[in-house]
This record gives structure tokens, C-alpha cells and sequence, in this order.
């Protein structure tokens, strides 16, 4: 799920703050050129799902959510995953791909989209974080 | 010499956070200083974010009206940053 961490990221752009987004483990599929154009929803270990886990792994849940999901945003005006992608960059958020993450998911750097700024690791992340409001999503 | 001041509306109805920040931001980027921009929403959470937008970028929220099922912010552009 990573609507919250575009959503203020780019909203953090649009007030005039420095914004970056690190992507690690996860959240690097988000980078990744064959997956971001269709990012799942999963139901599984999800607080914001009204089911127990064990019904959130049966066949097809998952396609359930992601349509559920994304047929709620649409209603709400909110953009595609790629269109806030655009737009972030538009606004000078800067993208931050885990080399560590790319090794142990064999995301090669020819999977990662254009938009990804660099390929850095932890010391570097902090080191720009560092005295800045920090959000773990 | 400086072109003469606009007033624009923005209609973000519909649309939900950070939607009308968005497009507010969309238009304060085509603004001068001196312009208006009326912005339209239905987000109940428009009117502290654009407050709390205008602050931060060193704008002016000089009215905001309930209208019938909508919210009408105005935002007097006194700063461009970028």
C-alpha cells in the first residue's frame, strides 16, 4: 500500500519542504518497472481489512482488495500509483532506491523505473534524514 | 512592470486529500503575486490544509464561506517560491 507515503510526500513538495522517499524491502516494488504498473492490495496482515487473515489468503482476495481499493480511490479523484510517481517528480521529490534491498529481491537497476533518483543504502538515507520529520510507512 | 492581478477558480469538488492541494498548488505555479485563486472543495479537511499550506508558503487565506454543500477558499498570492 503506498498511497500514504505519495501522499505526503507530494504534499510535503507542494508546501516547500525537502522531500524524499527511501523504498526498501516491500515498498521497492513500487520502483520496479514490470510491478508498479500493477501494485496489489494484499488482505493478508492488512489492519485496514474487515476479515480474518485465514479468509484473506483463499484464492482471488487479493484481486478482491486491489479492485475494492481501487475502485474507492477513483471515486475519491485520487490518481494511479504511476500518475503520483509523475508527479512527485514534477515537484522534486526525490526517490531513493535500497541497494541491499535490490540484491536480496534480484531487482536488477535496469528493472527500476526512470524516475529513481539514485541507488543509496542506510548511512546515506540517514544522513539526509537527519533533523528531518522521518515516516516509516 | 507586472502583469495585472487574476482571480482564478479551482474547482476541486469530488476530490479528496491531497487532491485540492494539489490543485491549488497547480494553479499558485501559473499565479503572479497579487493574484487570487478561488479554490472549490467538498474535503472537509480542505480548509486546515490549505491554511496550514498557506502559512508554510508564505500565502494569505483571506476567506473562506460555507456554501450550500461545498467550501469556498480564497487565497491572495503574496509570495512565488518556485
Amino acid at each position: 500500500m503506498v498511497y500514504p507515503a505519495f501522499m505526503l510526500a507530494n504534499t510535503a513538495a507542494t508546501m516547500g519542504y525537502e522531500s524524499h522517499i527511501f523504498f526498501t524491502f516491500w515498498g521497492l516494488q513500487v520502483l520496479d518497472k514490470k510491478k508498479v504498473a500493477s501494485l496489489k492490495v494484499s488482505p493478508v496482515g492488512n489492519p485496514g481489512m474487515p476479515m480474518p487473515n485465514i479468509l484473506g489468503m483463499l484464492p482471488g482476495m487479493t484481486a478482491m482488495a486491489t479492485r475494492m481499493l481501487n475502485g474507492k480511490m477513483k471515486k475519491v479523484k485520487m490518481p494511479p500509483i504511476p500518475e503520483m510517481i509523475s508527479s512527485a517528480k514534477d515537484l522534486g521529490v526525490k526517490l531513493h532506491a535500497c541497494s541491499t534491498t535490490m540484491d536480496v529481491m534480484s531487482v536488477p537497476k535496469e528493472n527500476l523505473i526512470p524516475e529513481v533518483d539514485d541507488i543509496i543504502g542506510a548511512a546515506t538515507f540517514l544522513q539526509i534524514s537527519n533533523g528531518a520529520q522521518t515516516l516509516f510507512i | 512592470m507586472s502583469a495585472p492581478s487574476t482571480r482564478r477558480t479551482v474547482d476541486s469538488r469530488g476530490s479528496f486529500c491531497p487532491g485540492p492541494i494539489t490543485d491549488l498548488f497547480k494553479a499558485y505555479r501559473q499565479a503572479n503575486v497579487g493574484d487570487v485563486i478561488e479554490l472549490l472543495a467538498t474535503d472537509p479537511a480542505a480548509e486546515s490544509d490549505v491554511k496550514a499550506w498557506a502559512e508554510k508558503s508564505g500565502n494569505k487565506v483571506v476567506e473562506v464561506s460555507r456554501e450550500k454543500d461545498f467550501l469556498k477558499i480564497v487565497i491572495e498570492i503574496d509570495r512565488k517560491g518556485r
